[in-house]
């Protein structure tokens, strides 16, 4: 198991430095620079700025600068903050998005779980017909126009939740984390209900449940836990989904989170930003894959030896 | 028991939904200000969102009232010499940094330093290069001990100019005169405008700055007129989603927006009654025609694109908050230019004969529908400037001009005007700086990069320059309509509206006065509940 | 992308349920499926709807008074007006907008068809070809495919978009790129059984190259998955394209699409409701019923109720 995780662990690096080489080319090849604003630059004044961010000097040096910079943790400036450097920025933002990530992770999961199960459960009876239906709203109408309407709904015209903001209130992120956990508490309770229905009609369910052990007990003991398996395959892409995931709620709510700066930083060819939001994302997402495939390993032993 | 995390989760909801109703205090002004400022530092902002917070911390020499006319601020008084070339501006003794430390002229001058410093490539210093050799400092040709600004003592400070120039004095409201806390900025140099070490002179304080949620400042008890200023603290919110922010204001969780989405502005009137503000304000919507183009060379193809442009569905129709049509290139109540807005002779046909007129000369000049005029249209990512570019696509479609609308990002879709990279026509704006023809008509000189169109005429160039000898008010306003006219007449570009300035303004917010600058300085403003 | 609609999942779990089944069945097992299908009535209903949906969409235009681009000076922001030929109103620009939904739904048909189109051929050929090559290379290619797993999707999609312009056909192009993976691995997996096949032997024993033997029969077994994967894919594009959409990076005006008609509708639904609701109705339909065609088929191709 140790051995098993050491080597997913060192397999990984790689990994994140291709993904670092692949952001850094993309990003130069775009179209216009981070200085072409409303008014131009006087060209001296421009050659001042490009001196300050290295941008002079030939692509291959500004990038063995950059790739130093970030082994020393340091992600360089932000060419579109002045007062704050790309670390300040994801230390600012960072905690909030992966606070709202992990809630709306922790939240649609359960949710999804049980639909899924009680779906399952009620096979084509009216429950799961019911659930069924609420869940795939998440699902089939875009976020940002199920955000939308919950904000005109219960923010302007029930006025029951604010509309916005973050300012240490909880209540500022129910609508957040409804619209963030929505589809993922689809897709998992989608998941979920079929699994559990293959695993109701196995053999040894049935066998159980002749031997008289109760419909609860079966279902506990027996049906939830090799159940879960493709669920937990999910749950990996699935909360980095959850994590990307949060630009078009934290803009719609105005929430101070890193999917914001990541979007507006690669509109205005902030390459410093995009670098270092991607970067975080990718080692974030790479950690996680990590953890749910040793907790995928412990669910079913097969996977260690493969 | 399945449903236990329902029952949680809507318990937990209802509970704090609850503890929200008792929010800010009576005093505190929540104001939505568009876009999270680049930085808070005077020599590296360039927005207006930007500009209404540092100069509710920062306050130069000269400051806006409710009215945004230009008056004392860290002056108390100042003269100016008989031939305008010299002014001599006295500090108020009790200017007083945040920190406790007087307001000197030496603070005035390290910020001026500061400005022009070719090194620190102050974006907007070019607005202060009335002052004598400014230009060429800020350019790096000339040592910085040439600069025409000097401390008399600690309370005097003394400009020089290049040439009288009669908007100075405005031009020292502008941010880009805010003196420094030298003692602050040279002990944390850049640092020095975080929340934790950031010294101001005006009437707020920066206390806090989430990035991409909000700035909050507090009252300052060192500013000289504190004992007016009424609102005790103030939360500037950057938002990007227009349509989400109004349902914020809406909500009650901001006092003021300072723009809204042009849509909603009916809703606005018939359910919000008097809280939405539409005036007019300095500044001009218009395209520029590549005139390095063989095809837009020939003055009656520039006059037809502009003649079949109906710009009176512009305001009402299109954009639905009645921004006033333009066919001349210096706003309407512009200071020192006695004139009306510009008007060719044809904007008195009806449309349709312009349309037939303007067909003509497209004819005239070749184009057919089997030979059609092909022109890129390119405009920055917006909804308005989308849709005012797809009707004027429409416009055009009777000239035998066939348009490909392009839309990019605003960084790249300046860096392709200044390059003048666009095969036809491309948007731009302009919203002056300063309240003097001249900030507009430069537009078009053919030595300056903003002239995206490459409009190119030696007599124009000449009358602006003829423009700034003169010291005569009145004979300099004849000078510089006779450039625009020529301009106008030339098609140099293709102006579509003056702007309109867009608020709603709560009716709690009293203060808060319409003007053509579309500045509103908090310490004018008061709450009432 | 694996985060939208679980078809990595879906799809795995599929391919390795086909892997337990005899080749040569492959063929009658789909002739046998689509008669199960036709007997699924959400299915055959979603069928029938967005058959309908695409023939709207492309020859509907012919029967719309009013072209995509074309303006009526005479009513901006119009409500429905039979009168004028406006059967669901027109837009702030006096466009009509069921000439401009029936445009856009083609449009976001097209796109999604091209993405789909696009990975499918990605998947097809780099599984084949690491499942045939094998070995080293195989590891090397199948760790690529790994690591494309990891990144996160959308960031990726965002930069490609900031580069690509808001070319559409373009943009796809390069969305499909990034979305073969699920493809690749399944396809990987039957080369690699289908090698070791005794039919295979046989086949090149009597002068037959293995490639042609093993490219046909992939293809042959091929069907099955496709579908499956093409319209879970489908509906997934149509989503990031409407939050593409959102961001303001959507197709290009004059052209739009149902997630542009979406967005800018969602904005004004108060005042100008007749701009969002026939748009959000016809995604919500396309989706919905992709996805009921897409659990027909599933539940029809199930090799394990054979």
């Amino acid at each position: 198991m140790l051995r098993y995780a050491l080597r997913r662990i060192l397999a990984a690096l790689p990994i994140a430095l291709i993904a670092i080489t692949l952001c850094f080319i993309v990003m130069r090849l775009a179209p216009g620079g981070p200085f072409d604003g409303e008014r131009p630059l006087p060209p001296a004044v421009e050659a001042n700025v490009r001196a300050y961010y290295n941008l002079d000097k030939p692509l291959i040096e500004q990038y063995f600068l950059y790739v130093g910079g970030v082994l020393r943790g340091d992600l360089g400036p932000s060419m579109t903050s002045y007062d704050f450097s790309v670390s300040d920025l994801l230390g600012f933002g960072i905690p909030f998005t992966f606070m709202l990530g992990f809630s709306a992770f922790v939240i649609a999961t359960l949710i999804g779980l049980v639909v899924g199960i009680v779906s399952a459960v009620n096979q084509n009876r009216w429950p799961d017909y019911l659930l069924v239906f609420v869940v795939m709203i998440g699902v089939i109408v875009p976020n940002f126009l199920v955000g939308h309407i919950l904000q005109l709904i219960f923010g302007v015209y029930l006025q029951w939740l604010p509309a916005g903001g973050w300012g240490g209130n909880i209540s500022q992120l129910v609508m957040p984390i409804t619209v963030l956990a929505w589809p993922h508490a689809a897709r998992i309770s989608r998941l979920m209900r079929g699994s559990m229905i293959e695993v109701l009609g196995a053999n040894y369910i049935r066998t159980a449940k002749a031997k008289g052990i109760g419909e609860r007990l079966v279902l506990v003991r027996h049906a939830i836990k090799p159940a879960l398996i493709p669920v937990v395959s999910y749950l990996g892409p699935g909360l980095s989904y959850l994590l990307t995931g949060s630009i078009v709620v934290e803009n719609i709510f105005g929430l101070p989170g890193i999917g914001r700066y990541f979007v507006n930083a690669a509109l205005n060819r902030d390459y410093g930003l995009v670098l270092g939001t991607t970067i975080l994302y990718v080692v974030v997402i790479l950690v996680l894959n990590l953890l749910v495939d040793i907790l995928y390993a412990w669910l079913d032993p097969k996977v260690r030896y493969r | 028991m399945k449903f236990v995390p329902f029952a949680k989760f809507a318990a937990v909801a209802a509970a704090l939904a609850i503890s929200f109703s008792a929010t800010a205090g009576a005093q505190t002004l929540r104001t939505f200000n568009g876009g999270e400022p680049a930085s808070l530092d005077p020599h590296r902002v360039s927005g207006d969102w930007e500009n209404r917070i540092v100069g509710d911390y920062l306050e130069g020499l000269m400051t806006e009232d409710a009215n945004a006319t230009p008056i004392l601020g860290q002056a108390e008084a100042f003269t100016i010499s008989d031939d305008g070339l010299t002014y001599t501006f006295v500090i108020r003794s009790d200017a007083m940094w945040s920190d406790g430390t007087p307001v000197t002229a030496q603070d005035f001058d390290y910020a001026f330093r500061r400005l022009f410093d070719p090194a620190r490539a102050a974006e907007y210093a070019y607005l202060q290069y009335p002052i004598k050799n400014a230009e060429a400092i800020n350019a790096g040709e000339m040592p910085m001990d040439q600069l025409g600004v000097r401390v008399i003592d600690d309370r005097t400070i003394e400009f020089t100019l290049e040439q009288p120039t009669p908007y100075f004095v405005d031009a020292l409201a502008h941010y880009t005169a805010y003196p420094l806390p030298r003692h602050v900025v040279e002990q944390f140099g850049d640092a020095w405008v975080q929340p934790a070490n950031i010294v101001g002179n005006g009437p707020y304080n920066i206390v806090e700055w989430i990035p991409n949620s909000y700035i909050h400042s507090v009252k300052s008890e060192t500013y000289y007129d504190a004992a007016n200023v009424q609102i005790a603290e103030v939360y500037y919110y950057a938002l990007d989603d227009l349509a989400a922010a109004l349902q914020r204001y809406r909500a009650g969780e901001f006092d003021i927006m300072t723009d809204f989405p042009t849509d909603q502005y009916q809703l606005l009137q018939t359910q919000y009654p008097g809280q939405a503000h539409v005036a007019p304000f300095l500044g001009i919507y218009y395209y520029v025609m590549n005139q390095n183009m063989p095809q837009l060379q020939d003055v009656n193809v520039r006059k037809a694109l502009s003649m079949a442009v109906n710009r009176d569905v512009i305001g009402p129709q299109i954009l639905g908050t009645g921004e006033l049509p333009a066919y001349g290139w210096v706003p309407p109540g512009t200071a020192n230019y006695p004139f009306p807005g510009y008007q060719p002779d044809w904007v008195a046909l009806p449309y349709g004969e312009r349309v037939a007129q303007a067909t003509a000369l497209m004819e005239a000049a070749g184009y057919t529908a089997q030979n059609p005029l092909r022109l890129q249209l390119r405009y920055n990512t917006n909804d308005n400037h989308q849709r005012i570019a797809v009707a004027i696509a429409a416009m055009w479609e009777p000239l035998h001009v066939q348009v490909e609308l392009f839309n990019s990002e605003t960084a790249v879709h300046y860096d392709a005007l200044q390059n003048n990279d666009f095969a036809g026509v491309g948007r731009a704006g302009w919203l002056m700086d300063y309240n003097d023809a001249i900030n507009t008509l430069e537009l078009l000189r053919s030595d300056i990069q903003y002239n995206y169109g490459r409009f190119n005429n030696p007599e124009f160039d000449a009358l602006l320059r003829q423009s700034a000898t003169i010291t005569d008010m009145a004979a300099r306003a004849v000078i510089l309509r006779e450039a625009e006219v020529l301009a106008m007449e030339n098609y140099a570009a293709l102006p579509l509206y003056y702007y309109v300035s867009k608020n709603v303004v709560s009716p709690r917010v009293q203060g808060f006065v319409d003007n053509a600058k579309d500045i509103h300085r908090t310490r004018w403003l008061s709450l009432t509940n | 992308m694996v985060g939208f609609t679980g078809k990595d999942a879906v799809l795995t779990r599929y391919a390795e349920r086909l892997h337990e089944l005899d080749r040569s069945k492959g063929q009658s097992l789909t002739r046998d499926a689509f008669r199960r299908l036709r007997r699924n009535r959400a299915a055959m209903v979603s069928i029938f709807v967005i058959v309908f949906i695409i023939l709207a969409a492309l020859i509907g235009p012919l029967f719309v008074p009013w072209t995509v681009k074309e303006v009526d000076w005479s009513a901006f922001r119009s409500p429905p007006d039979w009168a004028k030929g406006h059967y669901l109103g027109t837009d702030q620009n006096g466009r009509d907008l069921l000439a401009r939904l029936l445009q856009g739904t083609q449009m976001s048909l097209l796109v999604a068809a091209v993405a789909t189109f696009v990975s499918v051929t990605i998947g097809v050929v780099y599984g084949a070809i690491a499942g045939y090559v094998g070995g080293r290379i195989d590891a090397i290619m199948m760790r690529f495919v790994d690591i494309m797993y990891a990144l996160p999707y959308i960031l990726f999609v965002i930069i490609l978009v900031v580069i690509f312009g808001r070319r559409p056909v373009l943009l796809f192009v390069a969305i499909g790129a990034l979305e073969w993976l699920t493809m690749a691995r399944i396809v990987r997996g039957q080369t690699l059984s289908l090698k070791e096949k005794e039919f295979v032997e046989a086949a090149r024993a009597g002068g037959a190259t293995t490639r042609t033997i093993v490219f046909r029969h992939i293809i042959r077994n091929l069907t099955g998955p496709v579908v499956i994967y093409a319209t879970l894919t489908i509906p997934e594009i149509i989503i990031v394209e409407s939050f593409l959409s959102y961001l303001g990076l959507g197709v290009q005006e004059p052209l739009t699409s149902l997630g542009t008609l979406i967005s800018r509708g969602a904005e004004v639904f108060e005042v100008m409701p007749w701009l969002l609701i026939p748009p959000a109705v016809v995604l919500v339909t396309l989706l919905l019923g992709l996805t009921f065609i897409g659990d027909g088929l599933r539940d029809a191709l199930d090799p394990k109720d054979r």
